[in-house]
């Protein structure tokens, strides 16, 4: 079977598995597989950007933040439908990642990484500040709840359709031009690419995905909108998510949000780490574990595997 | 070692740019002149300055580790957050205060020697993407192991200086500040002194700067970087047990936002100067105190965000920080 046909038919599989799983699931599994695709599109988003593009981000919590406080205040002010809420969340996000894009242009390596984290633990400081808007530590909530169903509907549908987006904007020339930023910024301008344009995109598009995904993330937590919940532990799940996943990879996407989505749940019922702090001590050793062994993730295991078959 | 200095062509000490010696005179004059014309100025200032000093020393086990192995460190506020935890623990079992603590440190040495060879040598030479999320993942892990030992909530210890206040003139200076100063300057120093004129030190120096050249004339490159994480371990654990010297109130999150203006200060030094670092951390110390006080939109919630600014325009206006050098790249 070619690529292409591989492909074609993985996509085919997974739309009627996910299609035909809510009808075997609780509502509480329903609501778990929701935070799976909310985790899917940030990590996609981030991994556009860290994967692709070659730039690190330690920050895209604070996008969720934005994202997710976006589609409570909408809703508690304006009655606005949540799917729309959403879109709100996508452009205005995209904005905030072009307007960070501009400095991280000056920005690469480890400077990057420390800007972008001081973003995540400076963001979540900004709804205390102005608590009469933004609702200090009790944060927001948005006028509407959802049902689980409905949840794990939309959600997965937003994380099909900003696949396919990735996918669309990677595999032309804004792709080629990511990838050669990736692989070397100077080989890359000097074959034409501009940097500024395609670096600044990078970072628009990749803060929209995660902008959606707070915005899912809120509706999930019964429409709550909290400064704890974006702490800075939310920004490093979404990279860990990327590595496990294997950067450069869309397929591994899925592996590295089931990884984050379901981690917490999973452990909560291992005796002897069952708890929250357990289950950080786990997902801490086996990000380390990961990238000690595995460096290229589960896509760099899938990979190697299928070639050892090839030569078998 | 006579003759490992003379050929290994370690650069000498360079001055910074006279601009920016006379821009650290001029803030230098600055605080002299508002610490005489106002109490609460001078109040603010000496707070500050015990900050700065915490903040400094953590900014200056971050440069340690980035000039020995180019590596930004995301786990050092929380290696040392564990470490305060276990001079807690100590403190627990009937130690004091101040036995607790030189207990400790020799501890941090050894957690900090054994991350570095177990976690971070075998990635070092892979990209920095992979260096930083390993960090990433100690950062959760040591997160996850205290809260699981020791629990996510509120502990209280003992302060070490006690809550004294005293009055010169009509300045309050608590003596915790003072304490703080003086513990925090006086292990900078003796780190400086340990670089400066032991065996150890120039052959630690040498590994970060010509780590071909040091191995070649016998010095363990691999056990004097992991040393120098140790070092870097046992001052961030100085600045962790110096963190809240009034009352200690821990908090697994304790170190969090400290680190933030560890990196602001290290970013304003220059990122590979371990002067310009704890300059740097007590200017941010500083600063921040002055602009609470008298720009009043800048609550105590803004500081954060703040320093996050502080450290994006240093970055963008004077990549190199105050005393970093320009780096020049092959293409």
């Amino acid at each position: 079977m070619s690529a292409r046909a591989t492909g074609l038919a993985s996509v085919a599989v997974a739309a009627v598995v996910l299609a035909a799983l809510p009808f075997g699931l609780s509502g509480y599994h329903q609501a778990l597989a929701a935070q799976v695709a909310t985790f899917f599109i940030a990590i996609l988003g981030l991994d556009i950007l860290t994967g692709y593009t070659g730039q690190i981000s330690i920050g895209h919590g604070a996008f969720m933040a934005i994202g997710g406080y976006t589609t409570a205040v909408l809703s508690r002010d304006h009655h606005t439908n949540l799917v729309l809420t959403m879109f709100a969340a996508f452009a205005l996000c995209f904005v905030c990642g072009l307007l960070l894009g501009l400095p991280a242009l000056r920005l690469s390596g480890v400077y990057l990484a420390l800007a972008t984290f001081a973003l995540a633990v400076s963001v979540p400081q900004i709804p205390l500040k102005f608590s009469t808007y933004l609702g200090g530590s009790g944060g927001v909530q948005s006028a509407k709840t959802v049902s689980h169903l409905w949840l794990y509907a939309v959600s997965w549908s937003a994380a099909a359709v900003l696949f396919v987006l990735a996918w669309l904007t990677l595999r032309g020339r804004t792709g080629r031009a990511f990838r050669a930023i990736r692989d070397s910024e100077v080989a890359a301008t000097s074959s034409g690419v501009m940097l500024p344009l395609y670096k600044t995109l990078a970072f628009g598009i990749s803060a929209a995905f995660a902008g959606v995904a707070g915005s899912l993330f809120v509706m999930g937590t019964n429409g709550f909108a909290q400064p704890s919940e974006f702490g800075i532990l939310l920004s490093l799940q979404i990279l860990v998510g990327a590595a496990v996943a294997g950067l450069g990879s869309l397929w591994g996407v899925v592996a590295g949000a089931a990884f984050v989505g379901l981690l917490p749940t999973i452990s909560n019922d291992v005796p002897w780490i069952g708890s929250t702090h357990g289950q950080d001590v786990v997902f801490g050793l086996i990000v380390i574990v990961v990238m000690l062994l595995l460096p290229t993730g589960v896509a760099g295991l899938l990979a190697r595997l299928a070639r050892a078959r090839a030569r078998a | 070692m006579a003759e490992l200095a003379r050929r290994l062509p370690i650069p000498q000490r360079r001055l910074p740019a006279s601009p920016v010696l006379i821009v650290l005179t001029a803030a230098c004059i600055f605080l002299v002149v508002g610490c005489l014309q106002s109490d609460i100025f001078a109040q603010q200032t000496v707070a500050g300055l015990a900050t700065g000093a915490v903040y400094g020393s953590l900014a200056l086990a971050l440069v340690l580790i980035y000039r020995a192995t180019e590596v930004i460190n995301f786990a050092q506020g929380e290696m040392a957050m564990a470490t305060v935890y276990i001079a807690y623990q100590l403190i627990q079992w009937g130690f004091s205060y101040w036995e607790a603590f030189f207990t400790t440190l020799p501890i941090a040495l050894l957690l900090g020697v054994a991350i570095q060879v177990v976690l971070i040598r075998p990635v070092q030479h892979k990209s920095v993407i992979a260096v930083v999320i390993v960090t990433v993942g100690l950062f959760i892990l040591i997160d996850g192991l205290v809260a699981w030992k020791w629990g996510a909530d509120i502990k209280f210890m003992p302060s070490p200086f006690g809550n004294r206040v005293y009055h010169v003139g009509g300045v309050a200076v608590a003596r915790g500040d003072i304490g703080t100063i003086v513990i925090t300057l006086l292990s900078v120093l003796l780190l400086w002194a340990l670089f400066r004129f032991t065996k150890l030190g120039l052959a630690m120096r040498a590994s970060a700067l010509r780590p071909a050249a040091a191995a070649l004339v016998g010095v363990r490159v691999d056990w004097m970087l992991a040393i120098g994480w140790g070092l870097a371990a046992v001052l961030g654990a100085v600045a962790g047990l110096m963190a809240e010297p009034a009352e200690f109130v821990l908090q697994p999150t304790l170190m969090q936002p400290i680190l933030l203006y560890g990196f602001a200060a290290a970013v304003l030094g220059g990122l590979e100067s371990p002067a310009g670092a704890v300059v740097g951390g007590v200017a941010i110390g500083i600063f921040l105190n002055l602009v609470g006080q008298y720009v009043h939109f800048i609550t105590s919630e803004l500081r954060l965000p703040f320093a996050f600014l502080v450290l994006l325009a240093v970055l963008l206006v004077k990549p190199t920080g105050l005393f970093g050098h320009r780096r020049i790249r092959r293409v």
